[in-house]
């Protein structure tokens, strides 16, 4: 079983894991290791392995060799799309970790309607995953992660399908909603943008497009959370540039990957 | 009450060809009666056949309702494992490729002469239960993966999966398959009962036979307005349960 405990300074660790798939290239040798509160970007070509990378650290899916390491606490995870289920409200979506664990449904639904009022969604709390926007049910996946108060978070490009106003509105709720946890959860937010990557993370990691593997790290400037107008400091475009290099040489040739 | 226009429209315009043509052509009545013809025999025979057509109804009801049973029941246990669904799934087949007419003397012998009614609903069942089963089947496995992850994460255990995933993501195939076996249903129950070939199950089938025995053709006809109205109707119903369903699922 891969689920070893982790040592008391590690969130989360992945050390020499591969994964084969039938008929394709096995990835990996891959290792990573996730502090407590800290926010890490993964940046990648398409096929990379990041959601492969999730998959693992949440225990979704055995490594074919190596060692997955995790923290006790709870791991919260979002998808690519909200991933509500279309039949229940958005306090019954929320509560579903909750009461999935055992939690008595009127205690599951208090909790569930503060998760919803910290991501702003408060008023929707008998909206039906169609009656959301893209931004607003992506907020109730948010939500629905954070219930259980995770120490570990697992975002898979969760706002990649939004327009860049929400996005960066979500990044900020995402800040906003890690700072004021005390001690902090760990983050993993896999990413296909550098600027996003840059902003949001502690630093970010680059996975090479053919093997999965960790080929460059990248530590962010400043603190987080990011301070009002923090994109116009200098540093912030030198690290974009920076990422955004460091990406393209682990990119695939030309002639089998286009234009992302 | 549009939309209902046209048809009737074009039923009523079809009606009236059919008896300008019987009439302008002198059709003899045992050959083709005008609609008129038709209309007075159904409200000659109206209480016979309207006990026919319940006792078919009700025929074709309860081969649903152990159809939905047994092939939700097969469909659940099939769900949980896949090699039993590897096991089940060519039988359900077989049991669908092979036509109700072949099977239904032996299945009116194992009911017992005196029991033909319980040798229709059997049939009707057996032609009813194969979109039930394979829709349950699909709409059981048909939950978002990605939502299925959530379950394992989480560490639902399989029962609260199939209460709060499984069988809510499965619920519009069930309508879907409930509609299609609806319709199956009576068709089963009319094939059976002809097969059954005696008078003991009064449906609408066995009227149809002795009118047709008898050369009264307006009879026939009326008994196949019975079950042509009778088959719409079911549809509507299940139509109607499809929609106030899927209007509180989503």
């Amino acid at each position: 079983m891969a689920g070893a405990k982790a040592a008391a300074d590690v969130a989360a660790a992945l050390n020499g894991v591969l994964v084969r798939y039938p008929g394709r290239p096995a990835l990996g040798p891959i290792g990573l290791t996730i502090v407590p509160g800290e926010i890490v970007a993964v940046v990648g070509a398409s096929g990379a392995g990041k959601s492969t990378l999730l998959r693992l650290l949440a225990g979704l899916e055995p490594p074919s060799e190596g060692l997955v390491c995790r923290t006790e606490g709870r791991t919260g995870f979002v998808f690519q799309a909200p991933t509500l289920m279309p039949w229940a409200d958005a306090l019954a979506n929320v509560a579903l970790p909750l009461e999935l664990a055992g939690t008595a449904r009127p205690e599951a639904r208090v909790r569930a309607a503060e998760a919803l009022a910290a991501v702003g969604l408060g008023d929707r709390l008998t909206a039906r995953p169609r009656q959301l926007s893209g931004g607003m049910a992506m907020r109730v996946a948010l939500a629905r992660a954070l219930v259980t108060r995770p120490d570990l978070l697992l975002l898979d490009e969760p706002f990649a399908a939004l327009d860049s106003i929400t996005r960066r509105r979500l990044i900020e709720d995402l800040h906003r909603l890690w700072a004021a946890r005390s001690p902090r959860p760990a983050i993993v937010f896999v990413t296909h943008d550098v600027e996003e990557a840059v902003y949001l993370a502690d630093r970010a990691v680059v996975l090479d497009a053919g093997t999965g593997q960790v080929v460059a790290t990248q530590v962010s400037p400043g603190s987080l959370p990011r301070p009002d107008g923090w994109r116009a400091v200098a540093g912030y475009r030198a690290a974009v540039e920076a990422l955004a290099a460091e990406l393209a040489r682990a990119m695939p040739p030309l002639t089998t990957e286009s234009g992302e | 009450m549009t939309r209902l226009l046209p048809p009737l429209l074009l039923t009523a315009l079809l009606l009236i060809a059919w008896e300008v043509a019987c009439r302008a052509l002198q059709v003899p009545p045992w050959f083709l009666p005008p609609p008129t013809a038709v209309a007075v025999a159904l409200f000659e025979r109206a209480p016979l056949l309207a006990g026919s057509a319940a006792a078919t109804f009700w025929m074709a009801l309860q081969a649903l309702a152990f159809a939905t049973l047994i092939g939700g029941g097969l469909a659940l246990a099939v769900s949980l494992s896949r090699p039993f669904e590897q096991a089940v799934r060519p039988l359900a087949v077989a049991l669908q490729v092979t036509p109700v007419v072949a099977i239904a003397p032996l299945v009116m012998i194992w009911a017992g002469l005196d029991h033909a009614d319980r040798a229709v609903v059997a049939l009707a069942a057996a032609v009813a239960f194969f979109p039930l089963f394979s829709g349950i089947l699909t709409g059981l496995k048909s939950a978002d993966p990605d939502l299925e992850r959530l379950f394992d994460l989480y560490g639902a255990s399989p029962v609260q999966r199939l209460i709060r995933l499984r069988l809510p993501a499965a619920l519009p195939f069930v309508l879907e398959g409930l509609r299609v076996a609806a319709g199956l249903a009576v068709i089963g129950a009319v094939v059976a009962e002809f097969v059954s070939g005696s008078g003991a199950t009064q449906g609408l089938a066995w009227r149809l036979l002795e009118a047709g025995n008898r050369l009264r053709t307006a009879d026939m006809l009326a008994a196949l307005a019975c079950l042509m109205i009778m088959g719409l109707l079911l549809n509507a119903a299940v139509a109607m349960l499809e929609r106030a369903v899927r209007s509180r699922l989503s």
